[in-house]
């Protein structure tokens, strides 16, 4: 089914500032009543500032407030907005229409996620794997018991991670992973970055348990080095080369 | 086993093939494609120790190489406990029963049973 509606004609925008216009194509889908997806098509005006995520609340509020879609810091931030935009997972409040260089903007929920309703998704595997991974410092002091009271690093110390630290849990890395689609119990770019982030920080005492933990076979064995969960990340983290780094651990590369 | 050390076993039986393999190809330009491939020169090969033994250790190579790439791809293929137990034990028999097979010919050879 499709339905072609324009926001311009309902509410005309300010013409000194209205531009172009896309054909945005949102997937609808309840897995309670519907068998399988379907399109829904708006015409929507856009700026080169408009983001995906304020044209499809553009047409939540104009034409069909029922869209599911889940959001809210809309500044790449909280990682809630993430979906197949043109096929490519993407941050909806990080990826501006005019970006796409395309007239017809097609958004999807991302794969390898259970679908909620149309772009909402669950997180519970992904949620579930970075839990299991341990991701807060194991050792046995605190802050509170050591006479610095902190922990020092030194910026070389720092580097060795900080970028794992970016991760927002956004779950595109997920969505991107080819493993991920065909082993439903493989632990995921997400949690193995995650798990490289603490194995790297040297005030963390954990590394042998976070090792164990991914040295199943559905762990880290099972990636197949594709590099997509690099390619897609909104915050620059590169999930495939930290995966590597753990393997070096686990090959008695590096120590 | 943990899956670190199968997956060692894996590259280290890949890399130790290709080395062997190597060796098997050589020795089998010494001689003509359709000499190499006569009956007394099979039989003389499976006769000579140092080369029977080469034989032997690319097939065990290859047999656990093999087989634990067969483990991984069915594993992704498929998850549950049944399941999973089901490929590993199948593998291993699976292994085993070929280098069986595979040290029969060497051992009825040099047996006189050829």
């Amino acid at each position: 089914m499709a339905q072609v509606s324009s926001i311009a004609e309902e509410q005309a925008p300010n013409p000194l500032s209205a531009s172009k216009t896309i054909l945005l194509r949102i997937s609808r889908f309840n897995p309670e009543s519907d068998d399988s997806s379907k399109f829904m098509e708006f015409s929507v005006p856009y700026q080169k500032w408009t983001t995906v995520l304020e044209a499809i609340l553009d047409v939540k509020k104009h034409f069909d407030h029922s869209i599911a879609v889940r959001y809210s810091c809309r500044q790449a931030t909280c990682g809630s907005c993430g979906m197949l935009i043109n096929g490519k997972p993407r941050l909806a409040c990080f990826t501006k229409i005019s970006e796409l260089d395309s007239d017809v903007v097609t958004v999807e929920p991302m794969n390898n996620f259970p679908v909620i309703r149309d772009l909402a998704v669950k997180f519970e595997r992904l949620f579930d794997s970075h839990q299991k991974i341990k991701p807060y410092l194991i050792r046995d002091d605190t802050e509170l018991e050591s006479d610095q009271r902190e922990f020092l690093q030194s910026p070389e110390e720092l580097e060795n991670f900080i970028q794992f630290a970016n991760c927002i849990k956004c779950g595109l890395c997920n969505s991107a992973c080819p493993t991920m689609s065909t082993d439903s119990s493989f632990v995921g770019p997400q949690a193995l970055a995650q798990a490289y982030r603490y194995v790297a920080d040297s005030r963390d005492k954990g590394k042998d348990t976070r090792l164990d933990i991914i040295d199943e076979s559905h762990g880290i064995w099972r990636c197949h080095f594709a590099g997509s969960c690099s390619q897609v990340c909104p915050k620059g983290v590169d999930p495939a080369m930290g995966i590597q780094f753990l393997r070096g651990y686990l090959l008695g590369f590096r120590s | 086993m943990k899956e670190s050390t199968i997956m060692k076993i894996h590259y280290g039986t890949a890399l130790a093939s290709v080395g062997l393999v190597a060796v098997h190809i050589l020795m089998r330009l010494t001689t003509g494609f359709s000499d190499s491939l006569s009956y007394e020169n099979v039989l003389a090969n499976y006769r000579s120790v140092p080369y029977v033994i080469m034989l032997e250790l690319i097939l065990i190579l290859l047999a656990v190489h093999g087989f634990n790439g067969l483990r991984v791809i069915l594993l992704e293929l498929k998850q549950g406990r049944v399941y999973e137990k089901a490929v590993s034990y199948g593998v291993v028999i699976g292994m085993i029963a070929l280098i069986g097979y595979g040290s029969r010919t060497i051992i009825m050879t040099n047996m006189g049973m050829v």
